[in-house]
């Protein structure tokens, strides 16, 4: 019978499944940090159980760590509350614990790949919905509450209806300045903020194949954005060379082993899905969102739609482009803005700095814009360094922070103050991400670049040679 | 985390037709540190209940006098959407609500509502709208939501629809068990898939 990529993987890691219920399913790699795990402990300590498998979960301080002066103690109380919380509950668990300091800290989503804990035909969740991430080296990957978190602790599984089946093929070649968050804003834009709801999806056709390991995580980061509970992608050699040496990839015969088995990792010819599309690379233009969700995306010079253009509510509609403080048919290249954010597990990679270095190069950032630039983990502050970026980037006049979720969510001192327009690289544009009364523009590290050496949003391509 | 039973539920409701509300909305990131699952009502829709000042904005639904106390919301079109966190669900919960209607949710949240003991009923745009319509001309309207038969009614008109549950979830509800109790119950049977895990 031909199956699909995700029927492999899926099938492969039932337990049982419940008569008309979910599927128990069995979780290989679980990812914990410090806002979503703490209850979960306190759950599993008051039922008097334990940690199943300690190896299987490792955790990592991200989301509410500062991202300057790390060496310092944390000054707010309650961020310190929950990195201490972490720590403890990962050294009384026997857990691995890479906290604030720690060569191998940064952003779950950063780290996890970064040190070959991500594997083709795993399944690994987290408490964080961006746990997508990982589905681009053919894992299922999904995002999961505090509950469940402490289902994976104390039992290794989770309670999981079988999601139904999309693919989304992109063929083609990719235009000059056109990256891969711009393809994934491009099928958000099509598909909308909801429509993959209920499917997890797999991305296929040429412009995936042609696509780095670093691209192909952006793009599976983004599948929760549209709905879809996740995204994957088939391994390939590129997947093989990503891994092969990584500290915690298998090695020698478990590695020759574990390759047999992830070369049968791919969607056999005719396996059905319950919803395809098909879109053309050709169409795809540099990207920017101009609303409170991610599916409001459009290519940069392009104008905002009118209400009645579009499907949905109009009073939805106006009411999120009246936060933003824009009207229909607004253009967005021009707007001057006042933030720019350069980081995330979308976009805090080692290619996402080489493109905003692309554009800073030789040029200087706009003085009324202020800039967080804030790498995924230590190894990418490291390769930024190896490559020299860190001296293009203090040349232009932007300063590099250290790592962690920063503005994405604002949970930590990085906060987009209340009005303020700011071009970022991360995932959502809801009301108040960035901060109480932030508004944001989801785009790619190009256009975040040319936006910050221009002081508007500016199409990255009128700053780009051929 | 067992919770209470849920059986039959007869409310007024408070309306937000918004749609897409995502969980950043229910519950921003600013308020998700703490360390126990204590008193998250207080920030449940924190920047649309309250202005920046601190102030409540009046016109609010969730702040207004006349459904207070109510124990259902019927939401927009996508509810729940984004962020991952269950603090969400714990938010609606603590508010003093058991039970959210939308013509359609969001994936995370809805696993994380029938988690926590908040039912999440999907009924169709249309009778969505039915109950929109009637909580505008009578703020005190009820509704009757029928876990056993699977049906949710407008109490005034009797026009009703039915909703869909997997049996699983239902008992959990029903009885107030939850998954970790039926998890812990095959504990032998995952150890022995566990070992036949290649990595």
């Amino acid at each position: 019978m031909a199956n699909t990529l995700f029927d492999k993987v899926w099938d492969s890691h039932v337990v049982r499944k419940v008569t008309d219920g979910p599927d128990v399913f069995f979780i290989d790699r679980h990812f914990i940090h410090e806002v979503t795990s703490p209850v979960a402990f306190l759950g599993l300590e008051s039922r008097g159980n334990s940690v199943v498998y300690p190896a299987r979960t490792f955790a990592t301080a991200d989301h509410n760590t500062p991202t300057i002066n790390q060496h310092l103690p944390v000054a707010d109380p309650l961020s310190a509350n929950q990195l201490d919380a972490l720590e403890n509950n990962a050294a009384k668990h026997g857990i691995s614990h890479w906290g604030l300091g720690d060569k191998n800290n940064g952003i779950v989503h950063v780290v996890g790949p970064e040190n070959g804990i991500t594997l083709p035909g795993a399944t690994i969740v987290c408490g964080d919905s961006h746990t997508s991430t990982h589905g681009a080296f053919g894992a299922i990957a999904f995002g999961i509450g505090t509950s469940e978190v402490e289902m994976v602790l104390s039992t290794q599984c989770i309670m999981q209806p079988k999601p139904k089946k999309m693919r989304i093929n992109v063929t083609g070649k990719l235009g000059i300045g056109v990256t891969p968050k711009d393809v994934a804003l491009y099928i958000i834009a099509k598909q909308t903020t909801s429509g993959a709801t209920g499917y997890f999806v797999e991305y296929a056709g040429d412009v995936f194949e042609d696509m780095s390991m670093e691209g192909r995580m952006t793009v599976c980061n983004l599948s929760i954005e549209m709905g879809a509970r996740g995204g994957m992608i088939a391994p390939d050699t590129k997947t093989f060379e990503y891994l092969k040496g990584r500290a915690q990839t298998p090695k020698g015969a478990d590695w020759d082993k574990a390759m047999n088995y992830w070369e049968t990792l791919y969607t056999d010819e005719g396996a059905e899905f319950d919803a395809e599309f098909n879109y053309e690379a050709s169409d795809i233009e540099p990207m920017i969102t101009y609303g409170t969700n991610p599916g409001m995306g459009m290519g940069v010079t392009k104008s905002i739609p009118n209400a009645e253009s579009l499907e949905g509510g109009v009073d939805t509609y106006r009411k999120s482009l009246g936060y933003m403080s824009f009207s229909e048919g607004d253009s967005m290249v021009g707007k001057e803005i006042d933030f720019v954010f350069l980081g995330s597990c979308t976009n805090g990679r080692i290619e996402d700095f080489r493109a905003f270095c692309s554009i800073v190069e030789g040029r200087q950032k706009a003085d009324n814009v202020t800039a967080w630039l804030v790498p995924g983990s230590h190894k990418v502050v490291d390769q930024i360094k190896e490559e020299g970026l860190d001296t293009v980037i203090t040349d232009a006049g932007f300063v590099l922070r250290e790592p962690g979720c920063s503005a994405c969510l604002a949970m930590n001192d990085d906060k987009i103050p209340s009005g303020k327009l700011s071009v970022s690289t991360s995932n959502r544009n809801f009301e108040g991400r960035q901060g109480p009364g932030s508004r944001t523009l989801l785009a790619s590290p190009l256009v975040a670049a040319a936006s910050a050496v221009s002081g508007v949003v500016t199409d990255p391509r009128t700053l780009l040679t051929a | 985390m067992a919770y209470d039973k849920f059986q039959v539920l007869t409310s007024s409701a408070y309306p937000l037709p918004t749609e897409n509300v995502d969980t950043d909305q229910i519950i921003p990131a600013r308020f998700l540190k703490a360390t126990e699952r204590v008193d998250f009502d207080i920030n449940f829709f924190r920047d649309w209940r309250y202005n920046q000042d601190g102030t409540p904005k009046v016109d609010f639904p969730l702040n207004k006098e006349i459904y207070a106390g109510s124990k259902i919301l019927v939401g927009g079109r996508n509810f729940g959407s984004g962020s991952s966190r269950e603090h969400a669900a714990w938010s609606v919960y603590d508010f003093g609500l058991r039970c959210v209607i939308s013509s359609a949710f969001a994936d995370i949240f809805k696993g994380n509502c029938l988690n926590v003991g908040v039912l999440p009923v999907q009924v169709s745009p249309e009778f969505a709208d039915t109950l929109f319509a009637a909580i505008m001309a009578d703020p005190t309207t009820e509704i009757k939501v029928d876990l056993p038969n699977q049906t949710v009614t407008l109490l005034a008109t009797g026009e009703f629809e039915s909703f869909e549950i997997n049996s699983y979830k239902k008992e959990n509800m029903l009885n107030g068990f939850d998954d970790i109790d039926y998890l812990k119950n095959i504990e032998n049977e995952i150890s022995a898939f566990a070992e036949k895990r290649p990595f």
